[in-house]
């Protein structure tokens, strides 16, 4: 690890404006993440800035009928809230897969979004790897690469976004509120927050340097089943290899998100259409332009029976 | 004490605290955080500096160059040790590769600097400062490939590479019912809790290293030979270990550049190694490929048995010897084996629990299943129909003592077997349920173990050895052992382990140790019963009980015969050719029941059974922990195991616990574990055997044969994940 500076802000413009004056500065909310790469010196900030504890710490209502969550709100207290889990049981499902009860109870709702991929690649600082060291080129390409993406993957990367709580709020349309160093908001549909990799996947959000996490907001809930099937090697306490999340209603229309397929949470619109006709064409529309290696091909039809198990599930 | 007729009745057969199911007595130092394993032993020595160990980033080739500079002029650092200032340094009989590599490197993460500094934190950031240019070698990582310029190893531990009896070729030509399948098991890593840790301090020529280890008087005689000094300069001190699982029979790197980082920092110095160099710097169990061929009878009969291996180790290392139980295990006339052993410059393959037998009766045990199926037969039936009670290699040497049969026959009525169904048929909901049995076998070890046992005026006891507790319960055992033979309660026994000061044991490998180390206890405190006696004035034949020493109408306290000083007696269980004349093993079967889903192919054991015939069970609670601990990790074995291989870069990529998945407690709903009822007076006195490898042994078979019977897919190349089952499984939910 290198040496850093350290300190604690109270308030979101404090956050902003330390970042501003301090070069090569980074936010630190739950640290479950950040100080883990930094341990490895994959992440080098020279200086944090701890806003774990700014009030942004609360799940309100909004006007709309939604939930607005402060990027501070613990994983283990959003899955864990009563409004939550009756309107928006795709994400408590999300979020109770993902990672350990340590693990939730430290994690913040922004920190989640954030996290880096877990290519065994990236963690080896003795590798060739483009999202660590931008242009050193990609040892996943030809390497062992079972975990890795088969949509939306450039010949730079390959990497998965792992989060399962973000595979909900895509399925739930959250958008992410902001703050830049101007004081500038702003809210991101979270289908835009995320960035294909294409040739700088480094880059992984478009948010501007400084920028801070304020909120994720959920529209109002859409009703309907909420599943969300993890598929993954061991029962618990593994990164999906797969993961659907899906509202499906009675009328069989839906929506579905995907974990584990693709540098960010993966859905398309348009296939959801093909819902009532079963999972065949849901799958072919979501995967549609999929590149696999010899080692993840496996994906392909795991998606797709996955997806048919939820359906057959959602009709009880 | 010379073992070399078997045993007759003597003191242990009381079993009055020995076999009775006993709480470990170092169990309150544990759950209260208060026993010290090696990395934590604060108060040892002071001013402690800290090391941070450099791996070398390929995997073969040599160092064009270091740059030592940033990383010396980097704050705290103390002292900065490499191959080029450490002086000269031999290789330990034990180890394959150098513990301090450079300027050739022979696999990855090879360790090539320790960085010494004041703080943990300054020295591993001063260690990412050490700058290295390398020469890239061509290296063979890839063992598939590799096998055609397999060569024929020499003896491995005593076990030959080859062994024919009768015709092989002809039997197995002419049997009517043929099996000849290729499986493979991958390297897998022994991802104890415990990282392997040190701290070594120097006084004057003499070293003192606070480790983690499980062979003291080896691994003494090894670092003495690594450093070129006298065996009595150094001391060991291991008494708390953090698992090990053959792991830890070895010195690594921490032990050595704990020693010289010491000696350039001129003060005490730790080192432990990071959960990622663990996994490439130190020992894994090597990947296997492995050919078996049975030929049987239309009723069953085996008649002809084949089993191959080939498996990789770097130059000079050794096979995995994955045939050695097909030797003993089912009777048969024409029988061959043959172990192969290829080059390959992936860190260094060695023992991890139950070396051999665990991924050799991972194929030999689906072999059997694939044959019953082909047959026609039960495979609990197949196995009991060719059970032998002497070596098939050697008929003139019966087994001590097998009871595998019973064990089978055990476990299947307790199980259920009966219930199960054919292949592919069995519904619960989403799952696909299947049930599979599969023979546990594991050869029991005996080595010879000394022990010293000290009498005080208190009555207290205390037992002295160089024998390591790995988390398998010896102090406890050892306690039991010295507290029947000297008639005190459990609380009157004081034990001391892991110090190289004491008498030599057995250590901790090869499910040796229980045996061994309680034998040696056993041979001291019958020493020590004679000074008792003979100080008491009392006859020969004096019975020890309560705290007393009774003779006739004479009863004394035990405590009195040291009253005018401490009794002191020391012996060293030898052994005889007991073992030769019989053959002594370890039995046992394992029933497993699974669900796979059935769209996505998600296997999750639901329960476990195991039925083990292995002698005197000297501790049922501590060897029923060391059993469904086996268990677990032939499930992980079966399922989810494995370092994946970076055959560009020659090593093992998913080198942390995220990557390499071993089980959780999800993934372990049920266990149960039944001991047959047995005492082998050919072992030793104590009449034990080891169980701590054989509950590993065949459980990973038993989960694949019940992943086929719930699918009717079979997988012969582990460990079974979905993406091998998905092609093939039902279409519809
Ligand atoms: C062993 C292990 C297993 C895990 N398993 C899973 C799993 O199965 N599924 C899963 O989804 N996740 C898993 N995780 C990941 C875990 O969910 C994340 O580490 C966690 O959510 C990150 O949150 P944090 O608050 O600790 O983030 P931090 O580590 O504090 O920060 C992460 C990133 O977010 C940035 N950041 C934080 N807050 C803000 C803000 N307000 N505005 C802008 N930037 C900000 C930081 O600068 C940093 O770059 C696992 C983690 C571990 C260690
Ligand atoms: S897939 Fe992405 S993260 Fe992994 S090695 Fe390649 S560039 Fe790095």
């Amino acid at each position: 690890m290198k040496s850093f500076t350290y300190e604690r802000v109270d308030s979101s413009a404090a956050a902003t404006a330390a970042f501003a004056r301090t070069p090569g500065a980074r936010f630190i909310a739950g640290g479950t993440n950040l100080l883990d790469l930094m341990k490895l010196e994959i992440e080098t900030p020279q200086h944090l800035i701890d806003v774990s504890r700014l009030a942004l710490d609360k799940i309100e209502a909004t006007p709309e009928g939604g939930l607005r969550i402060g990027a501070m709100v613990r994983n283990t207290d959003l899955a864990s809230d009563a409004r939550v889990r009756r309107d928006y049981g795709l994400l408590t499902r999300a979020l109770v897969a993902g990672a350990s009860g340590q693990l939730r109870n430290k994690a913040t709702t922004a920190g989640n979004l954030l996290q880096r991929t877990r290519c065994p690649y990236f963690y080896d600082t003795n590798q060739p790897c483009n999202k660590r060291q931008p242009g050193s080129g990609c040892a996943a390409i030809g390497g062992f690469n079972r975990l890795h993406a088969v949509v939306g993957a450039s010949d730079a990367c390959i990497a998965t976004h792992p989060s399962d709580m973000a595979v909900a709020m895509r399925a739930l349309d959250a958008a992410i509120e902001t703050v830049d160093a101007a004081g500038k908001a702003r809210a991101i549909p979270i289908a835009d927050f995320y960035r294909a990799p294409a040739k700088t996947p480094h880059l992984e959000t478009v948010l501007a340097p400084g920028e801070l996490i304020t909120a994720v907001t959920l529209p109002k809930p859409v009703g309907g089943t909420h599943i969300y099937h993890k598929v993954r090697d061991r029962a618990s306490y593994a990164f999906a290899l797969i993961a659907v999340g899906a509202i499906v209603q009675r009328d069989g229309t839906g929506r579905v998100a995907l974990g584990g397929v693709g540098y960010k949470p993966w859905r398309v619109e348009a296939a959801e259409a093909a819902l009532p006709r079963g999972a065949k064409p849901v799958a072919d529309g979501l995967l549609a332009g999929a590149k696999t290696t010899h080692e993840n091909a496996y994906k392909l039809p795991l998606v797709e029976r996955a997806l048919a198990g939820v359906l057959a599930q959602a009709k009880g | 004490m010379k073992f070399d007729t078997p045993a007759t009745t003597n003191p242990i057969d009381q079993m009055k605290i020995v076999g009775k199911p006993t709480n470990r007595i170092e169990g309150p130092l544990k759950t209260t955080g208060t026993a010290p394993y090696a990395y934590e032993r604060h108060d040892v020595a002071a001013n402690q500096a800290y090391g941070y160990v450099v791996g070398s980033a390929i995997a073969k080739g040599r160092i064009a160059s270091m740059n030592l500079g940033e990383a010396r002029a980097a704050p705290g650092v103390i002292a900065i040790v490499t191959a080029d200032n450490a002086g000269k340094l031999a290789k330990g009989d034990f180890n394959t590769a150098k513990l301090l590599g450079g300027p050739d490197i022979e696999h990855y993460h090879q360790a090539i600097a320790l960085v010494v500094a004041d703080s943990f934190e300054q020295a591993r950031a001063a260690a990412s400062l050490v700058r290295v240019e390398y020469a890239r070698g061509k290296g063979a990582y890839d063992l598939a490939a590799a096998i055609d310029t397999a060569i024929k190893p020499k003896a491995s531990f005593g076990t030959e590479p080859d062994s024919a009896v009768g015709n092989f070729a002809a039997a197995f030509a002419a049997a009517p019912v043929q099996l000849d399948a290729r499986y493979t098991t991958p390297d897998h890593s022994h991802a104890m809790m415990e990282p392997h840790a040190t701290i070594a301090a120097w006084k004057g020529d003499k070293l003192t290293v606070w480790t983690s280890n499980q062979m003291i008087a080896w691994s003494v005689g090894d670092m003495a030979k690594t450093l070129g000094i006298p065996k009595e300069n150094i001391r060991f001190d291991s008494p708390y270990i953090g698992g090990g699982f053959g792991g830890k029979l070895f010195n690594r790197a921490d032990v050595l550049l704990a020693a010289l980082g010491a000696k350039a920092a001129k003060r005490p110095v730790k080192v432990a190694l990071p959960r990622p160099l663990m996994i490439n710097n130190t020992t894994h169990r090597p990947a296997t490929i492995q050919r078996v061929r049975l030929g049987a009878t239309a009723d069953g009969k085996l008649t002809a048995i084949g089993h191959e291996s080939w498996s990789g180790d770097l130059p000079g290392g050794g096979p995995e010897t994955a045939v050695a139980q097909t030797r003993l295990l089912y009777a048969g006339e024409n029988r061959m084996t043959a172990m192969r052993l290829a080059v390959l410059d992936l860190p260094e393959g060695n023992a991890m629990r139950a070396p051999g037998e665990a991924p050799g009766l991972m194929a030999l045990e689906i072999a059997v299943d694939e044959l019953a199926e082909k047959l026609g037969m039960d495979p609990v039936a197949l196995r009991v129909l060719n059970d032998t009670q002497v070596d098939p290699e050697k008929p003139s040497r019966p087994f001590s003592q097998r009871q595998l049969n019973k064990c089978l026959e055990t476990g299947a009525d307790k199980f259920g077997w009966s219930k199960r169904a054919k292949p592919g048929v069995t519904r619960d909901g989403r799952w696909l349920v299947g049930m599979g049995v599969a023979a546990a076998f594991r050869n029991n070890l005996n080595g010879p173990s000394a022990a010293r046992v000290r009498l005080a005026k208190s009555g207290v006891v205390t037992v002295e050895t160089d024998m390591t507790d790995i988390g398998t319960g010896t102090y406890t055992i050892i306690a039991q052992t010295a507290a029947e033979m000297m008639g005190v309660p459990l609380d009157k026994v004081v034990v001391k382990l892991g110090d190289s000061a004491f008498p030599v044991s057995a250590g901790s490998g090869g499910q040796w140790g229980a045996n061994s180390s309680t034998a040696g206890v056993y041979a001291a405190c019958v020493k020590l019963r004679e000074a008792v006696v003979q100080k008491l004035g009392l006859a020969s034949d004096a019975v020890f009980a309560d705290g007393k020493v009774k003779a006739g109408r004479r009863s004394v306290a035990l405590g009195d015969a040291a009253a005018d000083g401490e009794l002191v007696a020391e012996d060293n269980m030898e052994y005889g050719d007991l073992a030769e004349k019989f053959q002594q093993s370890t039995f046992g079967a394992h029933f497993v029941e699974v669900g796979v889903d059935a769209m996505t192919g998600e296997i999750r054991v639901r329960r476990m059974l195991a039925v083990c015939a292995a002698g005197r069970i000297l501790n049922p609670k501590a060897a029923r922990s060391q059993v469904i601990g086996a268990m677990t990790m032939g499930a992980g074995a079966a399922l989810m195991e494995e370092l994946a291989v970076d055959k560009r870069f020659g090593f093992f990529v998913n080198h942390d616990l995220a990557g390499y998945e071993v089980p959780v407690h999800a993934d372990i709903p049920h266990q149960d574990v039944i001991f047959l009822d047995e005492a082998d007076p050919t072992t030793s006195p104590m009449k034990a055997k080891g169980v701590g490898e054989l509950g590993i042994c065949g459980v990973a078979a038993a989960v694949a044969n019940a992943v086929y019977n719930a699918t009717g897919v079979r997988v012969r190349n582990y460990p079974i994940t979905l993406d091998k089952l998905l092609g093939k499984l039902p279409d519809m939910v």
